[in-house]
């Protein structure tokens, strides 16, 4: 009984408004935007990777900068069925969206996470040829870790914390890296497994 | 585990391998406070010599108190001998990290291992 009253009560919330009178016949010069199911499953991709986004930001990290990176999940996904080019707009949709939703946009986190992102889909780009055959998406997922990771301490070497100290940084986040490459590589490969079925 | 293990494809371990390689390789690279390589001999504040830690070695230098006598062994330099009255330079021993420092302060002679970045004049526990 409850079940079927928030249905109805759904139902009444989603109801389409009226088109408004009077357009789409072009008289006043008006642009329509085709919607093409490319654009939504792009949408839909990046919203589940923002909801990860933001749940992760909800963890606590024991190093500043050390995140599981759970939307990249969703990214490696997008790469495997739909190519590269979708993965990318997932991502940077997720970086830019996601970075609005925590109240980081323009600050610090944002730049590096822009960064980090840019690099990464760099080397995808690259290892988008890999024979699927022999390389899974636990391969891609590393791949593009390290990427992450080179291309964000390169940024805090140049602009947040220009001293070469930041360097020793780098075992914890390439072990990092490695470890969540391979955590979100396997989720990733669990996920799509059912593709080929 | 075994589930897990079945998604990795040929590819993926040689992949993983190569990440654990790069974290591997990267601590020894990274973390490494400095080699000391020279025993800088100092009197008056003058560099005197520039002894490589790689072949054993005795050195003299003469200050106005007398002879300190400065040895070398691969990887490390003491102070053997000085005409000091309290021989604090003596006491020191061995010096092995970088950076590290014996001074003979009454001779005006000072022995320092060369350092890249870091280090402590000296360190006892």
């Amino acid at each position: 009984m409850t079940a079927s009253t928030t249905e109805r009560g759904a139902d009444a919330g989603r109801a389409q408004p009226s088109p408004p009178p009077g357009r789409g016949t072009g008289g006043g010069g008006v642009i329509e935007l085709a919607v093409t199911p490319a654009d939504r499953r792009v949408a839909r991709y990046a919203a589940a990777a923002i909801a990860l986004t933001i749940a992760e930001a909800a963890l606590p990290s024991p190093l500043p900068g050390v995140k599981p990176g759970l939307a990249n999940i969703v990214t490696l996904m997008v790469l495997w069925r739909h190519g590269w080019r979708e993965a990318a707009w997932v991502t940077l949709l997720r970086v830019l969206a996601g970075s609005l939703l925590v109240g980081q946009f323009l600050a610090p986190g944002f730049f590096l996470s822009l960064t980090g992102a840019l690099l990464s889909l760099a080397v995808l780009a690259l290892s988008r040829r890999l024979p699927r055959r022999w390389f899974g998406p636990v391969s891609h997922s590393v791949l593009a870790a390290f990427a992450h990771i080179a291309g964000q301490l390169l940024l805090v070497r140049l602009w947040l914390v220009p001293h070469d100290g930041v360097f020793h940084l780098v075992p914890v986040f390439a072990a990092a890296a490695l470890l969540f490459g391979i955590v979100n590589g396997l989720i990733a490969a669990k996920l799509l497994e059912s593709d080929n079925k | 585990m075994r589930p897990w293990l079945r998604l990795l494809r040929p590819g993926d371990w040689l992949v993983l391998l190569a990440g654990l390689a790069a974290v591997v390789a990267g601590v020894p690279l990274l973390w490494r406070a400095g080699t000391a390589d020279l025993a800088v001999v100092k009197r008056d504040g003058t560099v005197v010599a520039e002894l490589p830690l790689t072949q054993a070695r005795k050195l003299d230098v003469t200050g106005p108190l007398g002879t300190t006598v400065i040895e070398v062994q691969p990887g490390r330099a003491r102070i053997a001998a000085d005409p000091g009255p309290r021989q604090y330079c003596v006491l020191q021993g061995w010096l092995t990290r970088p950076n590290s420092i014996a001074i003979c302060a009454p001779n005006h002679v000072s022995l320092q291992l060369s350092g890249r970045e870091g280090g402590y004049d000296s360190l006892n526990y």
